[in-house]
C-alpha cells in the first residue's frame, strides 16, 4: 500500500478524492434521484409513492380522456420548443451584444483592461432576483420607458406599451442576465489575439469587414462557442425571468420544472421535464466534445503529414 | 543608371500625440527609392526607421509631407488598397490557416481566378523551397520556415514594393546569413522594389544596393554600402557602421584641397579637406581601424604603445597609446603567417595610408 501510493497516477486520485467527493455527493446524486424519481408515480398531496411509472414521460405529450384513452396535447412541445427559441435567440442577441464589448475591451491598453473587466463583473455582485426585478421598473406599466410616451400622450387605447409579460421582456431579462458570460470567454480569446495579425490582413488587400469575417472571428471562435454554450445552458433553464417578467404565463422548461415541484406537487412530472432539460444541455456539451476534438485530430493529423 | 522612381518621400513629418506629451517619430524626412532597388532604412532603435516603413505600409498617416509611389500620391490610401505587402518582424502569418492558405490570401483578396492563386502558390512556394510544407500550419514550422512563409505570403500578389520590417532579427546568426543572400537573390529573381528595416549593419551593407542610415527621425545619409562606409557624412554615421577612431583637431592650414591639421596634444595629420573647412576650424579626424598598418618601431608613422588587444579570431583589435586623450583602435588580421605578432606593452609604429584618414564635416 505505502509503494503503491507513490505511484503518480495514485497520488493524482487522492489528491482529486475531494474534488470528486464533493462533484459526487452534490451533482451527481441529485442528478440520480432525479431520474429515479421520473419514473415514479405522484402522490397527490405531493412527494412521491414508490411504483415504477412511465407516466411523467407519458403526460409530456398526451393527456388522458375522461376514457383514460391518451389523447395528443401539445401544450408541453410548446413550451420546450418557446424554451428552446427564446434561449437562442437570446444567445444570439448576447453574442450580437458582447462580441463588441468584449472586442472592444481587448483593444484597450492593457492598464485598462481589468477596469473594464471588473465593471463587467459588477451586476454579479447583486441578487439575479434583484436585477430582474429592476426590468419590471423599466419595462412594466409606467415604467422608465414609457414615461416619455406618456407624457406626450401617444400611448395606445390600453394605456401602456404593453412591453412587460411578454417574449421580449424575457430575451431583455435573459440577456442582461447571461451577457457577462458571453464577455468574458470572447475576451479572453481576443486578448490572445495578436492585432499584427490584422495589420497583415489589410496589408494583403481586406478589407476591415474581410479582416473580421477570416481573422478575427476564426481565431475568436473558441471563445465564441464557450461563450455561447455558457449562455445559452442557463437561459434554457431560466425560471426566473419568465416568472417576473413573462408574468407567469409564458413558461419556459425552468419555470415549469420549478412549478410542478412547488405549486403542482408533482414530483415525477417535474423530475422529468428536469431529465429533458438535461439532455439538451447534455447534448450541447456533447457536440462541444466533438467540435473541439475533431479541431484536435485536424491539426494532429497535420503535425504528422 | 536613370531609372524610375518607385517610392518619393518628401518633407514627411510624423507626431504621435500631441502638445508637450507628443512625440516626434520623424522630422522632415525625405528619400528617393528606386525601381528595382534593394533599399536599407538603417539606424539604431527608435530612429524612425519602423514608423517610415508602417507609413509607407499605409498603417501610419503622415502628419505633414507626402508620400507617392510610382507617381501616385499615396498618402490617403488604406493599407489594403496599396500595391504595397509587407514581411512583418514577427511574421504575422495566421496561425488557423495552412501554409498554403497563407500564401494564397492576398491573390484571393484581389479577386484572382482560382487556377491563376493555385499557379501563384505553387510557384511562391517553390521560391521560397516549401513546396513540401504546404498543407502545414505555422505553428507546426521553425522560425526559418515561418519566415519563408511570410516571404512567399508577401510576394503572391506581386506587389510594386515589398516592405520588410527587421525580418531575420528572429532567427539564429547562422540562419540569418543564409537568407542575406537568398533575400538579396529573390529581389534579383522577382525584379520587385525591396524596401528593409534593420539595425544591423552587416546585414545592411552585404544586401543593398543604396543605404538610408537614420537616427533621431532625421535621414543622416544615402548612399551606397561603400559610400556609406568609406565617406561617412557624419560622426553619427561612421560610428554607427563598423569601428571608426576619431580625433580631434584644428586645421592649421589648406594648400590645394590638402588640409594640416594639429591634434590637442600636438599630433600633426595631413588629409584631404572637407569642402568648406578653412584654416583655424576645429575638426573631427576619422579612421578606420583597419586602415592602419602596424609595424615594429621606425622612424615612419606614429609612435605608440599597446595598451591592450581583444583577440577576436579572424582578427585581433589593439589599442595604442598614440599620446591622445583616447587610444587608436587598430585592426590586424590574423594571417596565415599565424598568431599575433605583437603583445601588450609592445612599442610599434602606425602607418596610415594617405586617404585612410578622412576629416568629417562638423
Amino acid at each position: 500500500m505505502i509503494a503503491s501510493a507513490q505511484t503518480p497516477a495514485l497520488r493524482r486520485f487522492l489528491g482529486l478524492l475531494p474534488a470528486l467527493a464533493v462533484i459526487g455527493l452534490f451533482m451527481l446524486v441529485p442528478v440520480a434521484i432525479m431520474a429515479l424519481y421520473s419514473f415514479l408515480e405522484a402522490n397527490p398531496f405531493g412527494g412521491i409513492v414508490w411504483r415504477f411509472s412511465p407516466e411523467a414521460y407519458v403526460q409530456f405529450l398526451f393527456e388522458r380522456d375522461l376514457a383514460d384513452n391518451l389523447v395528443f396535447q401539445s401544450g408541453y412541445l410548446i413550451i420546450i420548443l418557446r424554451s428552446l427559441g427564446l434561449a437562442v435567440l437570446a444567445t444570439i442577441l448576447c453574442l450580437i451584444v458582447g462580441f463588441p464589448i468584449a472586442y472592444f475591451i481587448a483593444r484597450q491598453p492593457a492598464r485598462h483592461r481589468n477596469i473594464w473587466i471588473y465593471l463587467i463583473t459588477i451586476p454579479f455582485w447583486t441578487n439575479q432576483l434583484v436585477r430582474t426585478f429592476a426590468w419590471i421598473i423599466i419595462l412594466g406599466r409606467n415604467g422608465t420607458i414609457e414615461l416619455p410616451f406618456r407624457w406626450l400622450g401617444i400611448l395606445g387605447a390600453d394605456d401602456t406599451l404593453g412591453l412587460m409579460y411578454t417574449d421580449f421582456a424575457i430575451v431583455i431579462g435573459l440577456i442582461y442576465a447571461f451577457i457577462p458570460i458571453m464577455v468574458l470567454p470572447i475576451y479572453a480569446s481576443l486578448e490572445k489575439l495578436d492585432f499584427r495579425l490584422v495589420e497583415a490582413s489589410a496589408d494583403l488587400y481586406s478589407s476591415t469587414f474581410e479582416t473580421f469575417r477570416r481573422v478575427i472571428i476564426p481565431l475568436a471562435k473558441p471563445g465564441i462557442v464557450a461563450g455561447s454554450i455558457l449562455v445559452f445552458i442557463p437561459c434554457l433553464g431560466a425560471f426566473i425571468q419568465p416568472d417576473l417578467l413573462g408574468g407567469g404565463k409564458k413558461l419556459m422548461l425552468g419555470s415549469l420544472v420549478q412549478f410542478q415541484f412547488a405549486t403542482a406537487r408533482n414530483w415525477p412530472f417535474g423530475a422529468a421535464v428536469a431529465m429533458i432539460l438535461l439532455a439538451f444541455v447534455v447534448l450541447c456539451l456533447l457536440w462541444y466534445a466533438q467540435a473541439a476534438r475533431r479541431a484536435g485530430a485536424q491539426s494532429g493529423a497535420l503535425a504528422h503529414a | 543608371m536613370e531609372r524610375k522612381t518607385a517610392i518619393d518621400v518628401a518633407g514627411v513629418v510624423k507626431r504621435f500625440g500631441h502638445g508637450p506629451a507628443g512625440v516626434v517619430a520623424l522630422k522632415d524626412v525625405s528619400l528617393t527609392i528606386r525601381d528595382n532597388e534593394f533599399f536599407t532604412l538603417l539606424g539604431p532603435s527608435g530612429c524612425g526607421k519602423t514608423t517610415l516603413l508602417r507609413i509607407l505600409a499605409g498603417f501610419e498617416a503622415v502628419s505633414d509631407g507626402a508620400v507617392s509611389l510610382y507617381g501616385e500620391n499615396i498618402a490617403g490610401l488604406p493599407a489594403n488598397r496599396r500595391s504595397v505587402n509587407t514581411v512583418f518582424q514577427h511574421y504575422a502569418l495566421f496561425p488557423h490557416m495552412t501554409v498554403a492558405e497563407n500564401v494564397a490570401y492576398g491573390p484571393q483578396r484581389l479577386r484572382r481566378p482560382a487556377k491563376e492563386i493555385a499557379e501563384t502558390v505553387a510557384r511562391m512556394l517553390q521560391l521560397v523551397k516549401m513546396e513540401k510544407f504546404a498543407e502545414r500550419r505555422p505553428a507546426q514550422l521553425s522560425g526559418g520556415q515561418q519566415q519563408r512563409v511570410a516571404l512567399a505570403r508577401a510576394l503572391a500578389p506581386h506587389p510594386k514594393v515589398l516592405l520588410l520590417d527587421e525580418p531575420l532579427s528572429a532567427l539564429d546568426l547562422k540562419l540569418r546569413q543564409a537568407m542575406r543572400a537568398e533575400l538579396k537573390q529573390l529581389q534579383r529573381a522577382t525584379g520587385i522594389t525591396f524596401v528593409f528595416v534593420t539595425h544591423d549593419q552587416e546585414e545592411a551593407l552585404s544586401m543593398s544596393d543604396r543605404i538610408a542610415v537614420m537616427s533621431e527621425g532625421e535621414v543622416q545619409q544615402i548612399g551606397t554600402p561603400a559610400e556609406i562606409y568609406e565617406y561617412p557624412a557624419n560622426r553619427f554615421v561612421a560610428s554607427f557602421i563598423g569601428d571608426a577612431n576619431f580625433i580631434t583637431a584644428e586645421i592649421d592650414g589648406i594648400i590645394d584641397g590638402v588640409a594640416s591639421c594639429r591634434s590637442a596634444r600636438g599630433l600633426s595629420f595631413t588629409l584631404a579637406a572637407a569642402p568648406g573647412g578653412k584654416p583655424g576650424d576645429r575638426v573631427t579626424l576619422f579612421l578606420r581601424p583597419e586602415k592602419v598598418r602596424m609595424e615594429a618601431p621606425g622612424d615612419a608613422g606614429l609612435a605608440g604603445r599597446i595598451q591592450t588587444m581583444e583577440y577576436l579570431g579572424q582578427s585581433i583589435f589593439y589599442q595604442v597609446d598614440i599620446g591622445e586623450d583616447a587610444p587608436l583602435i587598430v585592426a590586424g588580421r590574423n594571417r596565415d603567417d599565424g598568431g599575433t605578432p605583437y603583445k601588450t606593452g609592445d612599442r610599434v609604429s602606425l602607418i596610415i595610408g594617405a586617404d585612410a584618414l578622412r576629416m568629417l564635416a562638423a
